[in-house]
C-alpha cells in the first residue's frame, strides 16, 4: 500500500497527481475463502480489516451488492458519542470511541474525526433526571460527561434559544466533550483501503442471493456471480438483515424503517458542536463544508424506500426551528433516507445463530455509525475465535428469549 | 403522504391522523402460564419484516381512535386494502392479486376494501 504523507503529496505533485495507486483492487471472486463478510458498509469493512490485520485471517472476502458505503454508512448524520446508559452498551461504544481517537493514524487515512462535543438537551424535569442518571452512570464507567444547566448550554451554543419563553424551554443538557463527528465516506474508504492492503478481496456489485446450508452448518453463499465457499460467514447488512435472515431460515426481532437526513445550503461557521434533542426530536451539526446536517426520526411504519416521508421532515424542521429560530430561513438542499433495522430494546445484535458458522451483526437501528470501529473489532475477534468477544456477548439473539434485554431507548437519541 | 381509508369512519383521511402500530394479527399465547420462554419471546419481540406485502395494525389516532388493519407493500408503499379488526385480509404474499382465502377471486370488493393507490411522491 502506498502511504499517504506530506512527502508523498509533494512527490506526486511533480507528476500532476496522475500516478496515485488505486485505493483497493477489484478482484475476481475466488472459489473459497476462510471468512466471508456479507455487506460492504462500514461495519463489514471494519470487520474484514481487523480480521486481517489483528487476527491474522488473511483469506477474507467482503461481498457488497452495490458500492462501498452506499448503505447507511454514507447516509447518516455522522454523530459519534459513547454516553449510553447501560454498562454493556457503554463498554461497546466506548471501545469504539477509543478506536476512533486513533483511527486516522491507524488507517493512514484522514477520516476527519472531529471531537467537537455532543449536547443532549433536556426540556422537562424528567429529561433532566434522566440526563443526571445517565451522566453518573457514564462517569462510573469511565466515559466522560457533564450535566449542564441552561446557562452552561447557552455558553457553548450562543445561537440556541435558551430563553424561558420557548415552547419547550431548554433546562439543561448532558455534554460529552469527546463526542463529535467523522466523515462517513472516508470511514468506508479508509477501512476498505486498509483491508485490501492486508489481502482482503472486496467484491463490489456482487449480491448474496442465498446461503448454502447443510446439516445445520453453513458452507458458502450463492451470489449473482456464482457460488462462493466459506465455513464462516458474517452477515452485516444493516436494513436488509431481516431479508437475509429469512434466506437462512432464521428469524430476527427486527423491523426495517426509513430514517432520513437533510442538508442545507452551505453557511459560514455558526455551530461548532453537535446538538441533539430527544424531546422536540431533531439533531443538528454543521459540516466542515458549511452545510447544516439535520437528522429526523424514523417513519412510524416498516419500509424499504430510501426516502422517508414528508411528515417526518416537517416535524424535524419544526424541532430545529424551535431550537434555532435563526435557521428559519435557511434553505434545505437535499434530503435522503436510509433503511435502519430497529431492535425492540434499541441495542444491536452481534450473535451466533442456529446455523453453525453463520453470524449476524445487525440491529444497530438509528445509531450504529459511531460504533463502526468497535463493532468491527469485536465482531472480527468473535469470527476469528468462534466465540463471541466479551464486549459482544451480551448482544446475543438469546436475550430476546432469556429476557436479559439492554433497554437503551433513553440513550438511543432517536425515538423508535 | 398516504391517503388512508378508515373502515370505521368510512372516509379517506391524511396520514397525519393515523399512527402505525406494527404487525397485525399477532396472537397472544392463549395460556401464558404454560408457554415456554421461546414462545413468549417470539410473541413479544419477533416480527415479520418482509420486503413486500405486510399486514399492519394502525389506529385512527385523531379521528375515531379505533384500531384497524392495513395490507401494504413495504417496497412500493402501495396500500392494498384496509379492513376492520377481526376481518381477514384479501391480499396476502401468497395471493398478491387479492384472491380471498378460499382461493376464489374476489370480484365483490366493496368500497371498504377497495385498493388505495396513493403512491408517495
Ligand atoms: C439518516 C440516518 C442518520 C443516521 N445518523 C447516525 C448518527 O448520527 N450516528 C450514528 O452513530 N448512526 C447513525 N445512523 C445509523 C448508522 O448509519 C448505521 O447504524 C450504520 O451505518 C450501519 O452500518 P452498516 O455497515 O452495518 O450498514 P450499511 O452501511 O447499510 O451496510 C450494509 C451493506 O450491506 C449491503 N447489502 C445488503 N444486502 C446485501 C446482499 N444481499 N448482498 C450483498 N450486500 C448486501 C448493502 O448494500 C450495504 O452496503 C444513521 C442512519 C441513517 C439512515
Ligand atoms: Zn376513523
Amino acid at each position: 500500500m502506498q502511504r499517504y504523507s506530506g512527502f508523498a503529496l509533494a512527490k506526486h505533485a511533480l507528476s500532476h497527481h496522475e500516478n496515485w495507486e488505486r485505493q483497493w483492487r477489484n478482484p475476481t471472486p475466488k472459489k473459497a475463502y476462510d471468512v466471508i463478510i456479507v455487506g460492504g458498509g462500514g461495519h463489514g469493512l471494519a470487520t474484514a480489516y481487523y480480521l486481517a490485520k489483528e487476527f491474522g485471517v488473511k483469506n477474507v472476502a467482503v461481498i457488497e451488492k452495490g458500492w462501498l458505503g452506499g448503505g447507511n454508512t454514507a447516509r447518516n448524520t455522522t454523530i459519534v458519542r459513547s454516553n449510553y446508559l447501560w454498562d454493556e452498551a457503554a463498554a461497546l461504544y466506548e471501545h469504539s470511541m477509543k478506536l476512533w481517537e486513533g483511527l486516522s493514524q491507524d488507517l493512514n487515512y484522514n477520516v476527519m474525526f472531529s471531537q467537537r462535543g455532543v449536547l443532549n438537551l433536556g426540556h422537562t424535569l424528567q429529561d433532566m433526571r434522566d440526563i443526571q442518571r445517565r451522566v453518573n452512570a457514564n462517569r462510573l464507567n469511565g466515559v466522560d460527561g457533564e450535566v449542564l444547566d441552561a446557562k452552561g448550554v447557552q455558553e457553548i451554543v450562543p445561537i440556541l434559544d435558551c430563553s424561558k419563553n420557548a415552547r419547550y424551554p431548554v433546562l439543561g443538557a448532558s455534554w460529552q466533550p469527546r463526542g463529535g463527528v467523522a466523515r462517513h465516506d472516508a470511514v468506508a474508504w479508509g477501512f476498505a483501503r486498509g483491508a485490501d492492503a492486508h489481502g482482503v478481496d472486496i467484491l463490489q456489485q456482487t449480491e448474496v442471493t442465498g446461503f448454502k446450508i447443510r446439516d445445520g452448518r453453513i458452507y458458502g453463499v450463492h451470489t449473482n456471480r456464482g457460488d462462493i465457499e466459506a465455513k464462516t460467514v458474517g452477515c452485516v447488512t444493516a436494513g436488509n438483515s431481516g431479508v437475509m435472515a429469512k434466506m437462512a431460515g432464521i428469524k430476527l426481532p427486527l423491523e426495517s424503517h426509513p430514517l432520513q437526513a437533510l442538508v442545507s445550503e452551505p453557511l459560514k461557521p455558526v455551530l461548532d458542536t453537535v446538538v441533539m434533542s430527544n424531546h422536540v426530536h431533531g439533531y443538528i451539526s454543521q459540516s466542515d463544508k458549511g452545510d447544516l446536517v439535520i437528522g429526523a426520526g424514523i417513519d412510524g411504519y416498516n419500509g424499504y424506500g430510501q426516502r422517508g416521508s414528508y411528515t417526518t421532515v416537517e416535524h424535524t424542521l419544526q424541532a430545529i426551528v424551535e431550537m434555532f429560530p435563526i435557521f428559519s430561513r435557511v434553505r434545505m438542499n437535499r434530503q435522503w433516507g436510509g433503511i435502519v433495522d430497529t431492535c425492540p430494546d434499541a441495542c444491536p445484535i452481534l450473535s451466533k445463530t442456529n446455523v453453525k458458522g453463520l453470524y449476524f451483526n445487525c440491529g444497530w437501528g438509528t445509531g450504529g455509525f459511531k460504533a463502526t470501529p468497535g463493532s468491527g473489532h469485536a465482531f472480527a475477534a468473535s469470527l476469528a475465535k468462534g466465540e463471541m468477544h466479551p464486549l459482544a456477548a451480551p448482544f446475543s439473539i438469546d436475550r430476546f428469549h432469556s429476557g436479559a434485554l439492554i433497554d437503551e431507548h433513553g440513550a438511543a437519541g432517536v425515538a423508535h | 403522504m398516504f391517503h388512508i381509508y378508515c373502515p370505521y369512519c368510512e372516509e379517506w383521511r391524511e396520514e397525519e391522523e393515523f399512527h402505525a402500530k406494527g404487525q397485525a394479527h399477532i396472537q397472544r399465547p392463549l395460556d401464558p402460564e404454560s408457554c415456554s420462554d421461546e414462545e413468549w419471546g417470539d410473541y413479544l419481540f419477533f416480527r415479520d419484516n418482509p420486503r413486500g406485502i405486510h399486514h399492519e395494525l394502525w389506529v385512527h389516532a385523531v379521528g375515531c381512535r379505533k384500531f384497524f388493519n392495513i395490507t401494504r407493500n413495504t417496497q412500493s408503499y402501495e396500500i392494498l386494502e384496509t379492513y376492520k379488526m377481526g376481518e381477514q385480509p384479501r391480499f396476502t404474499a401468497e395471493c398478491p392479486n387479492g384472491e380471498s382465502r378460499d382461493g376464489a377471486a374476489s370480484a365483490d370488493l366493496d368500497s371498504q376494501t377497495a385498493s388505495v393507490q396513493e403512491a408517495r411522491a
